[in-house]
């Protein structure tokens, strides 16, 4: 057995960050990545240019600056803001961001981008005639919805969602950078501390890869729910 | 006048694709137990005006008044369109429509198919809707594929199959968009029997359709489209055995 010089319990905690991590951004970037893509395909020209603006913003900035400026120019703002607040009207509030909550938002809001692009692909990819018999009789667009379009949507969407959160995953390893004690974090200190990288690196690699191995499992379940009625093929 | 209202009324219907007016002013009446065969060239409208019904496609003038009851409509920015939803959908209820690809959800089963606008549109109680689905199949002769999703059915099954669907509403009256255009035309007849079997019932159905042995027998009216206007209607003795216009005449000659 590998000897992890003690560092193996703070190692687990540090997976546990991981999973935490990346669950909640994943939670949050998937309901950004609908509201995206229904603002995308709305007719609204400002829920349009907004839902445009987002995804361009977002995918076009490394995902290390964006983190940065969230985390740094979030804490500035906000102290801007309190400190207004106690000169003007002499109320004493302090936040310090949560490098935890900021990390699910940065990440959340990344991902939520990309989420958009593969919801709004694969709404579109959804056959009219499916949703013109919904009209017909005599859904409300809200009904339709939960029973026809989305149903029929997510067999699109699944593997590019699945896609998305695998890189994800492996996204949430950036958080270090703004004080958050992840797996990689925990592993880069023992290695420096104990001069052996391998000894930490290579289990960390095997924590991921077996993360990244049950969501494959878990998400080939999930298409096979909403292949149902599409036959072996696709 | 009649004191029941007319299942569906029409009046001076156009619609324009841009400056491409396709409809240019369309009446019609059904009474119940009418069947009216639309035909006419591909072109002529009679699709557009069959999906103007339902609202499928909004009409830019006209009038629509289904049971009575007269759709309201507002201008906005994208054009005109129905003032309130809620009447659209209470109207899109009671006209079923059988389209030519037939539609089924792909992602349920053929008696999910025919069971879901009942519960969850007409709020049928559940075990009520199954009951009424499994008699709806054995009548279009497909009971023993109640569990069978759309892409396991061939296409004359998914129409008749699409036909229980629309009967499950128990609709004022059924909307035909070529039902049986799509189909190999060995399939054809099977889906043509159900049909003549509701007109007999009495039924009220408005047909797009290009069979013309079917717009002769089973229609109590026949209506020829040509470039958005009525060339002709009547009775398809009329129309069809002794059609007046140039152009109907042509139509119905034998193409080869």
């Amino acid at each position: 057995m590998i000897d992890l010089h003690g560092y193996g319990p703070r190692l687990l905690e540090g997976a546990l960050v991981t999973i935490e991590l990346g669950v909640l951004s994943l939670i949050l970037a998937i309901i950004l990545g609908l509201l995206t893509a229904s603002a995308k395909m709305s007719r609204n020209r400002l829920l349009h240019g907004i839902g445009t603006l987002y995804t361009t913003i977002i995918r076009g900035v490394p995902d290390l600056v964006l983190m940065l400026l969230l985390f740094y120019g979030g804490q500035i703002g906000i102290n801007q803001v309190t400190d207004l607040l106690y000169y003007q009207f002499d109320i004493d509030i302090f936040i310090n961001i949560n490098a935890f909550v900021a990390g699910v938002v940065t990440i959340g809001l990344i991902f939520g981008a990309y989420m958009g692009e593969t919801f709004r692909g694969a709404f579109l990819a959804v056959d009219n005639g499916q949703i013109e018999a919904a009209r017909a009789y005599g859904m409300t667009e809200r009904l339709m919805l939960r029973r026809i379009r989305f149903p029929l949507m997510m067999r699109h969407a699944l593997p590019g969602l699945s896609n998305n959160w695998m890189v994800m995953l492996k996204t949430t390893a950036l958080v270090s950078i703004i004080g958050l004690v992840d797996m990689v974090r925990v592993a880069e200190e023992a290695a420096k501390a104990t001069h052996e990288p391998f000894t930490f690196m290579v289990p960390v690699a095997i924590i991921y890869l077996l993360i990244a191995s049950v969501s494959e499992w878990f998400f080939s379940r999930l298409q096979k729910r909403y292949n149902v009625g599409f036959g072996e093929a696709e | 006048m009649a004191d029941t209202p007319l299942p569906l009324e029409v009046r001076n219907l156009t619609k324009r694709f841009g400056d491409n007016e396709v409809l240019k002013g369309l009446s019609l009446q059904a009474h119940q137990g009418d069947v009216i065969s639309m035909i006419g060239a591909s072109g002529s409208g009679k699709s557009t005006f069959l999906r103007c019904m339902n609202l499928l496609e909004q009409p830019n003038e006209g009038e629509l008044i289904v049971h009575g009851e007269s759709v309201r409509f507002k201008e906005t920015r994208h054009g005109r369109e129905p003032a309130d939803w809620q009447q659209v959908v209470r109207m899109r209820a009671k006209l079923s429509m059988v389209f030519q690809s037939f539609n089924l959800w792909a992602h349920m089963t053929l008696l999910e198919n025919v069971i879901e606008a009942p519960i969850h549109v007409l709020k049928q109680p559940r075990k009520e809707a199954i009951e009424q689905g499994r008699a709806l199949l054995d009548r279009v002769g497909l009971l023993e594929r109640a569990d069978y999703y759309p892409a396991q059915m061939s296409g004359g099954q998914q129409q008749r199959g699409a036909i229980a669907r629309a009967l499950a509403m128990d609709p004022e009256v059924m909307l035909f968009d070529e039902p049986t255009s799509a189909l190999d035309p060995e399939l054809v007849g099977d889906v043509l029997k159900v049909m003549r079997d509701l007109a007999k019932e009495g039924r009220t159905m408005i047909v797009v359709t290009h069979e013309m042995a079917f717009a002769k027998d089973v229609s109590s009216q026949v209506i020829y489209l040509h470039q958005g206007l009525v060339e002709e209607a009547g009775p398809p003795a009329e129309v069809l055995g002794n059609p007046s216009s140039e152009r109907l005449k042509q139509f119905l000659a034998p193409k080869h």
